[in-house]
């Protein structure tokens, strides 16, 4: 009788559906796994070691590099871990943009998830519609900070700038005449709240098309249904966090368990699934959208009607307005110490992390009490996910892997750093 | 009893595959919501941070005072400064490089200049064909700045309010 023996492949790194650069190596008996070894490392940038280079602002833009699918997030805890340090209170309306920013942030990145997720496992139509609605959503990135994706908006002591009044047109073209063009720009004759506001009346619509073409559907449902399944007991001992931990039915979140920004003061839901397999992670995350939703209707009310500082106004932190830097002496040279040194953080360590729309993302930060960090450390949401993908899909096809590894919402930019 | 005849009649006759379908069938015979680039081009904001730019005076004068702030702020140290007093005595950079292959486009640089002269300006549209055409010279940078200056300054008095 022939010698069996168990079938090694490599899955990846350049493999359409390992999202990024993921590397698996797998030991297949027939189609079923045996087991599967992530290789990972193969986008590290070293964030960590490069911000203890620079002085505390300068990595801010760095940080939206990390998860490159949510990026005001990653800002979120990295000023927050400053502002513990510092021991500063940011303007309660800076508050509530972050808290917009990172609900407009969830949605972006469960909207990436939810098309690249349907694609892997065979629906083309989700990942289009999806698309075209992140498109709204980069417009709000573009319109407050200047860049659609990497922003480095949020500052230590606030936010950069305060909401503008004004949102960019579509101008007419051979394409489209003026009439076409009006229409275009329907929704964005107002503010930036106002074309937010008009995104959340339309948005819960298309969650309801999305769900049309999934939910219910059989394929969908033989695909996700029984996969991948993660018992409570267990996501919290492999350290699961956020709609991972939650698909599994444990009622975990951070913006309700301690509350940071101004979360305390929302009225929002946490969704639990009940098996813990991909189709309730699916579900889990669906729901949360239409909770950030709600969450960006609130902040919107609010910050219609209480406008001020957006930023503190210290300027041994926070760099004074150009205007009064250009009439006043001492303002200018605030402004050249905070450019060129920064400032200094006390001596101490602090960690702040928040609820990333992968799980909890924290910066832990050691000041030895220079303008730079002594050490950044880095919690990843998406690390101890993949560290339990071999688990997860132990015993399932080699097609399941793929629906079970792009139901953790892996992104590798935060996991190799 | 009901639920039950009326699941299977619903999987019988693919209910939910149906319905589907009926969505994305919608969607072939609305109106498309394409940009036909390059004719057409996306909306970008004011605040929009893209290639950069030094501006001059309204009087021809370059603004750069060579103070040296951007290239200590700049993150990725992509940009480069040599000065030297110029024969009426003022101070003005021999050497202003910007690497943009280094460059995150974080607009810090833009933040910190005390005499509004390195901008990111609105323009998104660009290439290089050969090596070393990334290195954005003095020359190229002011050139720049001369072709967009009027884009540069209106977007730059619409955000006044804000920064």
């Amino acid at each position: 009788m022939p010698e069996l023996r168990n079938y090694t492949l490599n899955f990846g790194p350049q493999h359409p559906a390992a999202h990024g650069v993921l590397r698996l190596v797998v030991e297949l008996d027939g189609e079923v796994i045996q087991r599967a070894d992530p290789h990972i490392g193969l986008l590290h940038r070293a964030t960590e070691k490069l911000a203890e280079t620079k002085p505390y602002n300068q990595s801010i833009g760095y940080m939206d590099r990390l998860d490159y699918v949510s990026m005001m997030c990653n800002e979120h805890s990295y000023v927050m871990a400053i502002e513990k340090l510092l021991g500063i209170e940011v303007p309660v309306r800076a508050q509530y943009i972050r808290a917009m920013f990172d609900e407009i942030t969830r949605i972006l990145n469960h909207l990436l998830w939810l098309g690249a997720h349907a694609l892997d496992i065979g629906a083309m139509a989700v990942f289009l519609y999806c698309f075209r609605e992140r498109e709204d959503l980069m417009d709000c990135y573009e319109a407050v900070s200047g860049a659609r994706m990497h922003a480095t908006y949020y500052r230590p002591g606030g936010v950069y700038r305060d909401l503008p009044n004004k949102m960019a047109q579509y101008q007419t073209s051979k394409w489209h005449n003026k009439k076409q063009v009006a229409k275009r720009n329907e929704n964005r004759q107002g503010s930036l709240l106002d074309f937010i506001e008009d995104f959340t009346q339309r948005f819960p619509k298309f969650i309801d098309e999305y769900e049309t073409l999934l939910t219910d559907n059989r394929i969908w449902k033989q695909r996700t249904v029984g996969i991948g399944v993660v018992s409570p007991e267990r996501a919290k001992a492999l350290g699961f966090t956020g709609p991972m931990l939650r698909g599994s039915g444990v009622e975990w979140d951070l913006r309700k368990k301690q509350p940071y920004a101004v979360y305390d003061r929302i009225d929002f839901d946490i969704p639990v699934g009940v098996n813990g397999d991909c189709y309730d992670r699916y579900l889990v995350r669906i729901e949360e959208m239409r909770q950030s939703n709600h969450i960006i209707k609130q902040c919107i009310d609010w910050l219609r009607a209480n406008p001020g500082p957006v930023i503190l106004s210290d300027h041994k932190i926070t760099p004074p307005t150009r205007t009064e830097m250009k009439d006043d002496m001492e303002s200018l040279i605030h402004h050249f110490k905070l450019f060129t040194e920064g400032y200094v953080l006390p001596e101490g360590e602090a960690y702040a992390a928040v609820e990333h729309p992968k799980g909890e993302f924290g910066i832990y930060l050691i000041s030895d009490g220079a303008n730079k960090p002594f050490r950044v450390k880095i919690r990843a949401a998406g690390f101890p996910h993949l560290a339990a993908l071999d688990e997860m899909c132990r015993g399932h096809m080699i097609a399941d892997l793929v629906a079970i590894l792009s139901s953790q919402d892996i992104v590798f930019g935060e996991i190799d750093r | 009893m009901l639920k039950r005849i009326q699941f299977y009649l619903k999987s019988f006759f693919l209910w939910e595959l149906l319905q589907g379908l009926c969505l994305t069938g919608r969607y072939l015979f609305k109106r498309k919501i394409t940009v036909q680039f390059p004719e057409e081009k996306t909306p970008s904001s004011a605040r929009f941070r893209g290639l950069h730019a030094l501006r001059r005076y309204p009087n021809g004068e370059e603004r750069c005072i060579a103070c040296k702030l951007c290239e200590a702020v700049c993150p990725a140290l992509a940009i480069t400064i040599e000065s030297e007093p110029r024969e009426d005595g003022s101070r003005r950079t021999t050497r202003y490089d910007i690497d943009l292959f280094k460059c995150i486009y974080c607009g810090f640089c833009e933040e910190s200049c005390p005499v509004d002269s390195i901008v990111e300006t609105g323009e998104m549209h660009y290439h290089f064909e050969n090596r070393g055409e990334n290195i954005m010279t003095k020359q190229k940078l002011l050139a720049i700045g001369d072709e967009f200056e009027k884009q540069i300054a209106e977007a730059r008095s619409e955000d006044a309010l804000f920064r």
